[in-house]
């Protein structure tokens, strides 16, 4: 047991190295969430006019912004593991005496940390710009469903890394994460959207996330909001996570 | 000019859409994420055509598509930027410097090609937009006038590309400029009427080329062809070309300096 935290805490020091040995890799990753909901408030900031938000469309916004970067963090550690196959080094990563559910524990961890990264960023900019701040319980719901979201959409992208090895299924990654953040109540109230986009929120899991970070900022921590948005996560780090198991376990047979 | 010189453009013109078609992960972002965006922010805020100020549309789809053809012709020129970058980075660029061939050609024949890809884009869009409900209110003429404006734009977004890929000399500088596109596109009127968008982006908006690109491509769609936006996006999307072109012309002179 000691031992697989040893292996985890190195492959977590290795993802958050690359961070300070390459920061210009990971800046457009740390920026882009923020960027889009700056954007996205100035452009659509008129439609909470429409009734139903219960905030300014910034603050609606906010929690969006966390979970495309909790997105996009999932994606690029597929991205990074697709590339250290090309290199080699995952084949050398496999050699060395650790149980394939340590490396892939190692992986996904890395994910959840450095999700906070871009979350942060955002979070200090919102605030600046007159977001109100949630409760220390609002943030803390927040931060583990963000890190939630990480790990699952790493799951995911470790899947399509060990299935194609190649960096070229970046954009299968990418649009995973972005379908999956933004096909749900992200821009509008559930009675607002058009239907199409009503019944797929439904289905969407990730929606129950959203709703779950969404009430820190909005109104106030509920139960109700609570536990399906821990319940989802679950669900879906289960799925996910037994496929990447899977293609882990198939790799190299 | 010399029937040589085109001979050449034509020829790096048709290489470059071979290597193109060829990697089909280069061409799906361009389509992709615009789409993605689409369905997004129709499905989202399709009940802000009701707010006061915004145009009369048949659909906040028609309203979109000029959004998304511009978001994907950005994307576009980013891409032709990677692809001269990749170029550079394995060499063949400096094999076509070696070679007789006049020097501009190697920026006029990406430049071709791209207009083709940037053709192709349009037409992907209106064919999407016309598959779920949407109608170009110009008819015929104002479809050309969506392809005129939005080639013309698509070129300059790509020399854009290609002026930075020949000063970066690498592919993942020029894949860095990414969110830097994001913030042009949204600091436009490209997604929502100008007179809705929130301070300070609408001052920006005014000055923004995109916005008169954006809104020059989406008027044949909501209302017809004729108006003063036509016009001003006519004039935007050459001014962008020329700046364009005359900057991606430095750079080469820059580069082969350099070599």
């Amino acid at each position: 047991m000691s031992r697989s935290v040893t292996v985890i805490g190195a492959l977590v020091r290795r993802a958050l190295n690359e961070i300070s040995r390459v920061p210009g890799a990971a800046i457009p990753g740390v920026l882009a969430p923020t960027i889009f909901m700056l954007g996205l408030s100035s452009v659509f900031g008129k439609a909470s006019g429409l009734g139903g938000y219960h905030a300014d469309f910034r603050t609606f916004i906010v929690p969006v912004g966390l979970l495309q970067g909790a997105g996009f963090t999932g994606a690029a550690t597929g991205v990074n593991l697709a590339r250290d196959i090309e290199g080699g080094w995952f084949d050398r990563l496999l050699l060395c005496p650790a149980p394939r559910a340590t490396l892939l524990a190692g992986v996904v961890a890395s994910a959840a940390l450095r999700a906070l990264m871009p979350g942060t960023f955002l979070l200090v900019v919102a605030f600046a710009l007159g977001v109100p701040v949630p409760t220390v319980t609002g943030l803390l719901i927040a931060a583990l469903l963000v890190m939630g979201l990480a790990c699952v959409m790493a799951c995911f992208s470790i899947t399509i890394a060990l299935r194609f090895r190649t960096q070229q299924a970046a954009p299968l990654m990418q649009i995973a994460s972005f379908i999956g953040v933004l096909f749900t109540t992200s821009y509008a109230p559930k009675p607002l959207l058009t239907d199409w986009l009503r019944t797929a929120s439904d289905i969407n899991p990730v929606t129950h996330v959203l709703e779950g970070v969404r009430q820190g900022f909005i109104g106030g921590v509920e139960w109700q909001h609570t536990w399906p948005a821990f319940v989802a996560l679950a669900g879906m780090i289960a799925v996910l996570g037994t496929l990447a198991a899977r293609g882990l376990r198939r790799y190299g047979y | 000019m010399d029937p040589f010189f085109f001979r050449v453009v034509w020829a790096l013109a048709r290489r470059s859409l071979r290597g193109t078609l060829r990697r089909p992960q280069f061409i799906a972002p361009l389509v992709l994420f615009p789409s993605m965006f689409l369905a997004v922010n129709v499905g989202g805020l399709t009940r802000t055509t009701a707010l006061p100020g915004f145009p009369k549309v048949s659909g906040f789809l028609d309203f979109q598509l000029a959004g998304a053809m511009t978001q994907s012709l950005l994307i576009g020129g980013v891409a032709t930027g990677i692809a001269t970058a990749l170029e550079i980075e394995g060499g063949f660029f400096d094999r076509l410097v070696a070679s007789p061939i006049p020097r501009v050609a190697l920026v006029f024949g990406r430049l071709l090609a791209t207009s083709v890809v940037a053709a192709g884009q349009i037409t992907y869009f209106l064919v999407l937009g016309f598959v779920f409900g949407a109608s170009v209110q110009g008819g015929v003429g104002g479809v050309l006038v969506v392809y005129l404006i939005g080639v013309v734009a698509g070129v300059g977004f790509g020399a854009i590309g290609q002026a930075i890929a020949l000063r970066a000399k690498n592919a993942s500088t020029v894949q860095g400029i990414f969110p830097l596109v994001l913030v042009v596109l949204f600091a436009s009127s490209a997604f929502f009427p100008r007179k809705l968008l929130s301070s300070p982006v609408d001052t920006v908006a005014r000055a923004n080329p995109l916005s008169y690109i954006a809104d020059g491509m989406r008027t044949p769609i909501i209302q017809g062809v004729g108006a003063t936006s036509v016009t001003e996006g006519i004039v935007a999307a050459v001014l962008v070309v020329g700046g364009a072109c005359g900057i991606a012309l430095l750079a080469l002179r820059g580069r082969l300096r350099e070599a």
